[in-house]
């Protein structure tokens, strides 16, 4: 082979194989059997990473020094619904949360109700999807305590938080779900104050979740009832949340 | 000039070649997905919370009615117009469109964030999965001997270096071993960089992070990890650009067939060889 020849080989080559690997990713990333063969790591991550933390791992709680000048709202920020729009105008005196599904208990609080129950004040760091973090001050009650008061069923696997708001144009609530573990663990709470104030309405008023563990996707805003389930396949489009639906792992714990 | 007598070893054992080959791979697509998921949130910063005023990092884009997309980059107090590439760059119809990477640096091409995470993690399970297999077996077979720089390496480095920087390559034997560069290189890549990524990979995991806090205190907080993960897959790229240069330099049809094949052409000294084709760059 000549210098020439060669020179011209590998370039070929590498021309080549770089438009060949692009173009066969996008490809890869349309079909549905691609998307759920490489959607299977998201189970390895999620086992791997509960089998070595601890149950009740704690996410890093910060000072009041280290609180971001401002918490950055993503998704919807002011929802539209007249429902919410009139909760909202009447300082939520009127907004009830509705907690049912499969439990023995089911109920119907308001915010004072909400306010009575056991509660926590945390730092935490707040990471979105997008890959930026804010650290805020929560307050809020203990989920943990909410759940032992509504008796779920032996058979109940999860929580469903449905929400007020329908995020862009679209025409499905948001909603998310979580697993009985993180349903239980300290940290995870309704926060109705952020640093010290009511909860903005840009944050999710009157009433929005903490899962420290995991990203911000799975912290619903604006949530107005609970439903304990025991799959969550009949929800939405069937992946546990809106962000799922979407192609978003239901584990967002990376 | 005389007849050369041209020796075939068994260079690259099997391990080696497939390990090479995953690695090559998953390196590749786990760069490109995360170029994607940079794409989501095109700044860096230092510390524990993302201080919005002041990224030391950004590669973003302008939007007016009159004069479209246009793209920029900035490096601390450093900026230009990236226009084309960075920022802004055609997208499927050919139009400008604000984007940090260009479509053609992204896996998936158009903006999708969750297939890039897909593809990202996917990848690095391969990768990690790879690294260790191969990691256990260069323990037990003696591999990482060869990779472990001797006294005699050592002597020679000075001359390694003037030799890598004219270009001049080991010819005859020694051209089957590893240089004392290359050692150093692969070292530093495999536990340095390797090191380095997987563990920023990790920090960024609130899940993870519950466990890694004194990790995650040494980089700095999650979003200097971000920071050393982009910065650490930007050495990368370093490296495999020296890595295909010097493969090309050195003969790249003997170097390639030699890590699909395993064997390796050399032409022997002892017979009073002097010259050797694929292993010279002659311009
Ligand atoms: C075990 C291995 C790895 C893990 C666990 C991992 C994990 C991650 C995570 C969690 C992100 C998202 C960051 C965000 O939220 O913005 C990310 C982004 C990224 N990854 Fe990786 N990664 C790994 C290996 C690699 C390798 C080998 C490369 C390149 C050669 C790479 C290149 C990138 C880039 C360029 C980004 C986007 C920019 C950034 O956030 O730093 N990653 N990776």
């Amino acid at each position: 082979m000549t210098d020439n020849t060669r020179r011209r080989f590998l370039k070929t080559l590498l021309a080549g194989g770089g438009m060949a690997t692009l173009t066969g990713c996008d490809y890869l990333s349309e079909k549905p059997w691609f998307r759920d063969t490489l959607a299977q790591s998201e189970k390895l991550s999620d086992a791997v990473q509960h089998a070595i933390t601890p149950r009740k791992a704690m996410a890093r709680e910060f000072t009041p020094a280290d609180i971001s000048p401002r918490f950055r709202a993503n998704g919807t920020t002011d929802p539209e619904g007249a429902e919410y729009r009139a909760l909202a105008a009447n300082g939520f005196r009127d907004y009830r949360l509705k907690v049912g599904g499969m439990v023995e208990n089911p109920m119907t609080l308001d915010l004072a109700a909400i306010r009575a129950l056991p509660s926590r004040t945390q730092i935490t760091r707040h990471d979105c999807v997008e890959g930026w973090s804010a650290i805020g001050q929560w307050t809020g009650a203990r989920l943990s305590a909410l759940v032992e008061q509504a008796r779920p069923q032996p058979e109940a696997r999860y929580l469903v938080f449905h929400c007020a708001d329908r995020y862009g144009r679209s025409d499905s609530p948001y909603y998310e779900s979580i697993d009985m573990e993180d349903a239980h663990h300290p940290q995870t709470l309704l926060a109705y104050e952020l640093n010290g104030e009511p909860l903005p309405i840009a944050n999710g008023a009157p009433l929005r979740l903490r899962v420290e563990r995991q990203l911000g996707y799975k912290m619903a805003k604006y949530v107005m009832a609970i439903e304990v389930v025991d799959r969550f396949d009949h929800i939405g489009r069937g992946k546990g949340g809106f962000w799922e639906d979407r192609g978003y792992a239901w584990y967002a714990g990376i | 000039m005389a007849r050369t007598r041209l020796k075939t070893v068994y260079r690259h054992p099997l391990p080696v070649r497939i390990g090479h080959w995953v690695n090559a791979l998953c390196l590749l697509i786990l760069l490109l997905s995360g170029l994607q998921i940079f794409n989501a949130h095109p700044h860096l910063y230092w510390g524990s919370a993302s201080d919005f005023e002041s990224p030391w990092l950004s590669i973003d884009y302008h939007w007016s009615r009159d004069d479209g997309y246009s793209g920029w980059t900035r490096v601390y107090d450093w900026q230009a117009d990236t226009t084309g590439v960075l920022g802004a760059s055609p997208g499927a119809d050919g139009e400008l469109e604000g984007r940090a990477f260009p479509a053609w640096l992204t896996i998936p091409g158009s903006r999708w964030l969750a297939m890039g995470r897909s593809w990202h993690f996917f990848f690095a399970w391969i990768l990690v999965i790879n690294a260790s297999l191969f990691l256990i077996w260069a323990l037990f077979a003696g591999h990482l001997k060869r990779l472990v720089p001797t006294v005699e390496d050592w002597r020679g480095f000075g001359q390694s270096v003037i030799d890598h920087l004219r270009l001049r390559h080991p010819t005859g034997e020694a051209a089957t071993r590893y240089n004392i560069l290359q050692k150093l290189a692969y070292l530093t890549v495999i536990f340095g960089l390797g090191g380095l990524i997987v563990l920023t990979g990790l920090c960024m995991s609130p899940r993870m992070d519950t466990v890694l806090e004194p990790v995650l205190e040494f980089f700095g907080g999650r979003q200097s990890a971000r920071s050393i993960h982009f910065l650490a897959a930007s050495g990368f790229v370093l490296f495999v650009a020296i890595h295909l240069f010097e493969v090309i330099v050195s003969g790249p049809v003997n170097q390639l067939r030699s890590m699909i094949t395993g064997y390796f052409r050399y032409h022997d000294h002892a017979t009073g060889v002097a010259s050797n084709r694929e292993n010279r760059h002659d311009g």
